[in-house]
């Protein structure tokens, strides 16, 4: 996949150059770069003959866009009003502290992205945790550890205190 | 030509003109916040709130976005109106207690305390720059951004946009970028100088001194109001008897 980026240009074309389709040419930029960087929303401003802020109002707007570069899991804890109560924010703090990040950020190594999210609709399983798409119900602080190790393998040197 | 009814008069209003044009051309008073002449009405500040419709369907539109229609019937100040338009204050007031705006309109309507943290934000997220800047100035520089409690007014990527002109367009229109008057009570979240203080120069003089005839409303000469708030009562006789005591 990561090897064959379709360049914003083409995306662009893609969407015929449409002011309307301008979601839908983030979210492909976003699928493909990885990120929406500021070179290429001055692309897609000047393609669609909009102004920069307009974009950028949209690409700030919603959660699906990220203005920096996004690691290669993205992990989702649920802040939402039944996860808070069963303890989201603890949740949250143990990734914190294991990924010596905070949410929105991504670790150093580029690999895991930390993010929260108010509801995902699934209250009954929660605390829940989403990482690349897949849910983790009933999420404990003890289990924090578990989830990560099946797609974060921090290099030995700089391994998190665990 | 459109004919309803507002504060019991019947009223005649063009076909698409909403009804606050038609209150302010009857010369009914509707105080707005996020509403100007010449920019687009944008419905964002809900402090000209009106009740339309009778008995347990009336309800509470903004009357700077809601079109007239024929056989409507408006109330511009009922008691659910007013209690929507200091709650929409007292909020406001908590995000932006430095605005001489809403300070202002505060002590027009009552609003006498502010049961919210103060955010002291500088902005209230009215929109008026935005509107200022793409539709009088044809820059759009300024936008939204983010959204929910990070919604804030920005330039691309936060840094200076080569589209701006530098024409302090949004700066003059900004409500909370004029600031309140230092008085007495220039630190606390609300003022209400215009109701607790009075000028001073009526203790000496018949006449107001203020030589910019403002009723001591920037706070500069002006003394707390006594126990009754009646100056008169109290100027005249400070009159005739020596203050010192
Ligand atoms: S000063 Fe710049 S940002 Fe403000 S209204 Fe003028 S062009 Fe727009
Ligand atoms: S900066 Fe001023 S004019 Fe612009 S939205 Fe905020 S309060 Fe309104
Ligand atoms: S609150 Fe977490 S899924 Fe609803
Ligand atoms: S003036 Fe109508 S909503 Fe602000």
């Amino acid at each position: 996949m990561a090897d064959k980026k379709q360049d914003v240009p083409t995306i662009i074309r893609k969407h015929k150059s449409l002011k309307k389709n301008l979601v839908a040419i983030l979210l492909d930029i976003q699928a493909q770069h990885n990120y929406l960087s500021p070179e290429s929303l001055r692309v897609v401003a000047d393609a669609l003959r909009m102004p920069l802020i307009d974009v950028l109002g949209v690409a700030t707007f919603y959660r699906a866009f990220s203005l920096t570069p996004r690691g290669e899991h993205t992990c989702l804890v649920c802040m939402g009003t039944a996860c808070h109560v069963r303890g989201g924010p603890k949740i949250l703090e143990e990734f914190e502290r294991r990924l010596e990040i905070e949410p929105g950020q991504t670790t150093k190594d580029g690999q895991v992205t930390l993010e929260t999210v108010a509801c995902l609709g699934c209250c009954a399983i929660g605390p829940v945790v989403v990482v690349d798409g897949e849910y983790h119900g009933h999420a404990t602080i003890r289990r924090v550890g578990k989830i990560l190790e099946k797609y974060y393998k921090p290099s030995p040197s700089d391994s998190p205190a665990s | 030509m459109i004919t309803f009814r507002m504060n019991n008069l019947t009223v005649q209003a063009e076909p698409g003109s909403t009804i606050l044009e038609t209150a302010r051309f009857y010369g009914l008073k509707i105080p707005t916040l996020c509403f100007h002449e010449g920019l687009t009405s944008w419905g964002g500040c809900r402090l000209c709130v009106v009740e339309i419709g009778e008995g347990t369907r009336a309800k509470l539109v903004s009357s700077c976005t809601y079109p007239v229609e024929e056989g409507l019937v408006v109330r511009t100040d009922t008691k659910r109106v007013w209690a929507a338009r200091r709650m929409m204050i007292e909020l406001m007031l908590a995000m932006a207690p430095g605005s001489k705006v809403l300070q202002d309109l505060a002590s027009e309507f009552g609003v006498t305390r502010v049961r919210f943290k103060p955010k002291n934000e500088e902005c209230i997220l009215c929109g008026l720059c935005v509107r200022m800047c793409a539709e009088q100035m044809d820059a759009k520089a300024i936008g939204f951004q983010n959204r929910g409690h990070q919604r804030k007014i920005a330039t691309p990527f936060n840094i200076k946009n080569p589209e701006c002109r530098l024409c302090g367009g949004c700066i003059y229109i900004c409500p909370a970028c004029q600031l309140r008057c230092q008085g007495p009570q220039a630190e606390t979240t609300l003022c209400n100088a215009c109701l607790t203080m009075a000028p001073t120069c009526l203790d000496h003089y018949d006449d107001l001194q203020c030589w910019m005839y403002d009723n001591g409303q920037c706070g500069t000469c002006v003394r707390e109001k006594s126990a009754a708030g009646k100056i008169a009562e109290t100027t005249a006789a400070s009159h005739h008897e020596p203050k010192v005591r």
